[in-house]
């Protein structure tokens, strides 16, 4: 097998717990456009950080065998003298530096007295410019370009290094339909100079459009690598998502009631880059009693979405109309988005969710202090109550309800976040992300309380990005393409195949 | 890749049970951990005055300097008790000196150069404080701009504005009662005479806040017993309120062996219980911790954010006018030269006083135990004839320490 440039055999990494790869083998031929897919979760990150050194060597088992030579990798530097550079889905690029010298940032090009040739380094970069299509000057600042232009300068930055393998992952996930294809053009111009390519990637047709080979991994395991004449999109859906759903779940019987939040029209743009729309009309509803869940890719604009809608808190140009109860209401702000009964828990529990350095009481009356409040004064021991009782009845585990959030597990984090927002005594409560990063013990007791609002006649909105937990627990799935809803799916017509579909559906524009 | 989904089945839910010690003695040892901890400010405090009473030979603890102690340091304390909530949400105010002398230059034109009334006068200061944190909040809260910036400049504007309200003047001097604020001493009950007069007030006044320390640290201790939570063994909550009460009781005898009550005290004891309660019993206070531990978490569950940094910098700014006013009074004249430094002594006993830079935590208590230090510190090195330059020295390591022993101190209790 000398015509392969890359064999990663039976690579196994355990992380506390987890298996996170099990005997996953990889063969990249030389030259070639090699597509991996999976879910999220599904373990390609965590190989190609294996493969690029993140991970380094001994801290798995298994072989990386590159151009013949078996590799232990220590650093991300390592794999890059080897020629084997990454280009992650977040760019790495100083915003404040110019593209010259972000392409040659800790690569720099020194002359007399060890100080930097500026006409060199200005010279050479532009050539790497031109060489990847980028009509820009050298010496333009990485901040006034745009995505797609920045995503090219991370592949001219890789070209300077003399790569052999180029690893891209999700290039595409921010970009437009132009800059894509300007880019899947490059990549497949490269491989005509004879680069070879590893793409991570959820757009299948891209994946259909370009590579050569397709490996898919799911739950940390090769399911099939599938040769060009053999790639189809149901082949690999059906290969992505094939595991078993039972017994994850609790059970839910619906009791659906009226009609308790309609969106209509809800368009939001990115925020600095305000001539791109992030959530592009949005029309949905949620009845009493019921769980909806929202299905789309990273980057397909949930977050954004429900941020947007509570209260604004993210985007410019918000737009669109919102009715509670077929009353319609306005939430300018987090505080009317509170008073008007709704509730957002946050994907990113640490950052956005919880004070970590505050105890649990306290993260739990955060966002409704007006209730515990006589005469101005805030009733400590009734404070004290409320939170010893959601620490009963949400089983939060830790000694007392003084306990700092930043000791507990994420699973207990998102009881209390959970807590916080039950105590606000919402009707509608949109959940980003419940389940993320916690254990499978913790996520069915995290599903039994979704149930359990449910059951209260609240209105829940769930999104999340493990299709199998949407499936597990709504009544009905919106799918979300490019910030559209491209489906609508009732429980019963939804399956994996169905969602992924319509989430990869690109919306004509 | 941090998803866990991927193991079929159950599996523990994975927590970090922090469960009851295991015996008395690991008890007890953890207890003196915690509460150095939680009090290694106020032991510093205790170290340092008998440190200094050692070494000045019993001259720091004499009455009358134990009373120049507090009146010498109160304006800078009342800067702490705002300084500490500034700290807190996340900001800083390095304006407060400057405030406080264009207040003060600003007083002293209603109250001298106007003659009005000294309570109009030093309601109308106080309004002006309050402009003039309205104007700093304006720029932090709703432009966005860092306070550091706004109140550096803040700094240069009202020092420039305090000098053109002086002219090439200093104002003087300021009617009684403006000056007592400052200067005055409350001896309603003297007996005994010459050297040995004690006043039965400041005596009494002492005994009523023993009792009233008692009183509400036993009902703190019953009502958290009460709700089943964790209290300290008995026999060290006993020790510690002894020790205090000690204090306490020393600190009045010598109030009452020297002029009595100063009414600095007064206005330091009213706002300090005021600024205590704010910040723990109140939704603004509690907001302002909630926005100093997560921004985006306060922002996300309701909190007017940029409200609560408008307000927190109008009461910095009314703190400030305060400090101004008492300085002015004290010195019985108003001029250019006042309040310089007091920014820097004020952020220092916040931060000695266990303040975290990053924000999220500070007490009121801690920042006035740390202007103490600080206090103890310049006027023990006085006594001894240190002179300023290796004061500055001495309070710059003891600023650095004292942040140095607060990291270290979270890193083993593994906070962040």
């Amino acid at each position: 097998m000398t015509s392969n440039i890359l064999e990663m055999r039976d690579i196994t990494k355990e992380f506390p717990g987890v298996k996170a790869l099990q005997n996953v083998n990889l063969n990249v031929a030389r030259g070639e456009v090699h597509a991996i897919c999976g879910e999220n979760g599904a373990g390609k990150s965590t190989l190609m950080k294996v493969l690029s050194g993140v991970y380094p060597h001994g801290t798995y088992t298994g072989d990386i065998v590159f151009e013949g030579e078996t590799l232990a990798l220590s650093s991300i530097r390592d794999s890059e003298a080897k020629g084997i550079v990454i280009i992650h889905q977040e760019l790495a690029l100083s915003p404040y530096l110019s593209i010259a010298e972000n392409i040659f940032l800790n690569n720099e090009i020194k002359g007399a007295f060890g100080l930097i040739d500026w006409a060199k380094t200005n010279r050479e970069a532009q050539a790497l410019l031109a060489r990847v299509g980028l009509r820009e000057k050298a010496t333009t600042k990485i901040m006034d370009i745009g995505v797609g232009k920045q995503q090219l300068v991370e592949i001219a930055k890789a070209l300077s290094k003399e790569v052999k393998l180029l690893i891209l992952d999700e290039p595409t996930a921010a970009l437009n339909d132009e800059d894509s294809d300007h880019l899947l053009e490059l990549i497949m111009s490269l491989k005509a100079e004879g680069m070879t390519s590893i793409i991570i990637s959820h757009k299948l047709n891209e994946i259909k459009k370009i590579s050569d080979s397709v490996t898919v991994i799911r739950d940390g395991k090769t399911i099939e690598t599938m040769d060009r004449d053999s790639i189809t999109e149901d082949r690999i859906i059906k290969d992505m998502v094939g595991r078993d759903l039972e017994h994850r779940y609790p059970d839910h019987t619906p009791n659906l009631g009226e009609e308790i939040l309609r969106v209509e029209d809800w368009t939001a743009y990115h925020p600095q880059d305000t001539t791109r729309v992030v959530v592009d009309n949005v029309n949905l509803n949620v009845r009493r009693g019921e769980i909806v869940g929202i299905a789309g890719l990273m980057g397909a604009g949930r977050t954004e979405f429900a941020m947007s809608l509570f209260g604004r808190s993210y985007g410019a140009k918000v737009s669109g109309r919102v009715f509670k109860e077929g009353k319609e209401i306005r939430m300018r702000n987090v505080t009317e988005a509170i008073d008007n009964g709704l509730a957002y828990v946050t994907e990113d529990r640490k950052n956005y969710g919880l004070n970590l350095i505050e105890d649990i009481k306290r993260n739990i009356s955060m966002a409704s202090l007006k209730k515990l409040e006589t005469a101005g004064l805030i009733n400590d021991g009734e404070e004290f109550k409320v939170a010893n009782e959601y620490r009963k009845s949400m089983n939060i585990k830790a000694p007392n309800v003084l306990a700092k959030t930043g000791k507990l597990s994420g699973g207990n984090q998102q009881k209390v976040v959970l807590s916080k927002w039950i105590y606000s005594d919402p009707d509608v409560l949109i959940l980003d992300e419940p389940t993320r990063g916690i254990d499978v013990g913790a996520k069915y007791e995290i599903y039994t309380i979704i149930n359990k609002l449910a059951a209260e006649g609240k209105g829940i909105i769930v999104i999340s990005s493990e299709l199998p937990e949407l499936l597990g627990i709504c009544d009905r799935i919106y799918a979300l393409s490019e910030g559209r809803i491209t489906g609508e799916v009732p429980i019963e017509e939804a399956s994996p195949e169905v969602l992924i579909k319509y989430m990869t559906m690109e919306s004509p524009r | 890749m941090t998803n866990t989904d991927i193991r079929p089945g159950g599996g523990p839910t994975g927590t970090e049970q922090i469960g009851p010690p295991t015996n008395r003695f690991t008890a007890m040892l953890s207890h003196v951990l915690a509460d150095l901890g939680k009090n290694g400010i106020f032991i510093a405090l205790v170290v340092v005055i008998a440190l200094f009473g050692v070494l000045t030979g019993g001259i720091l603890l004499r009455p009358q300097n134990i009373s120049n102690l507090i009146v010498q340091n109160g304006y800078i304390l009342v800067l702490a008790i705002g300084m500490v909530l500034v700290i807190v949400a996340g900001h800083i105010d390095l304006s407060v000196g400057s405030v406080a002398a264009f207040v003060g230059a600003i007083s002293g034109v209603f109250a001298v150069r106007l003659g009005m009334e000294w309570w109009i006068a030093i309601l109308l200061s106080l309004l002006v404080g309050a402009i003039v944190g309205a104007w700093q909040g304006f720029w932090i809260a709703y432009v966005g701009i860092p306070a550091f910036i706004v109140t550096l400049a803040g700094m240069l504007i009202f020092r420039g504005a305090a000098l053109i309200v002086l002219g090439s003047s200093n104002i003087g001097s300021f009617p009684d009662a403006y000056r007592a604020l400052g200067n005055g001493f409350i001896e309603l009950a003297p007996i005994g005479k010459g050297a040995n007069t004690f006043d039965l007030v400041t005596l009494a006044a002492g005994a009523l806040a023993i009792i009233g320390l008692v009183v509400q640290q036993l009902r703190t201790r019953v009502g958290r017993q009460k709700y089943g939570q964790d209290v300290e063994p008995l026999g060290f909550f006993i020790g510690k309120l002894v020790l205090v009460s000690a204090g306490i009781a020393f600190l009045a005898y010598s109030l009452a062996g020297a002029k009595g009550i100063p009414v600095t005290l007064i206005i330091l004891g009213v706002l300090v219980l005021i600024y205590t309660t704010v910040a723990n019993r109140t939704v603004f206070g509690r907001h302002v911790f909630a926005i100093g531990g997560n921004r985006h978490a306060a922002e996300l569950s309701g909190i007017k954010t940029r409200s609560v940094d408008f307000w927190l910098f109008v009461n910095m700014g009314v703190l400030a006018a305060i400090a101004g006013v008492i300085f002015t009074a004290r010195l019985n004249i108003a001029g250019p030269q006042a309040g310089e430094g007091f920014e820097l002594e004020a952020i220092s006993a916040a931060f000695i006083g266990g303040a975290a830079v990053q924000g999220g935590v500070g007490t009121i208590s801690g920042a006035i135990i740390g202007g103490f230090i600080i206090g103890v510190l310049n006027n023990g090195m006085s006594i001894l004839g240190i002179g300023s330059d290796w004061q500055q020295a001495v309070k710059g390591l003891v600023l650095l320490l004292a942040v140095a022993f607060d990291v270290f101190n979270k890193r083993r209790s593994g906070g962040r």
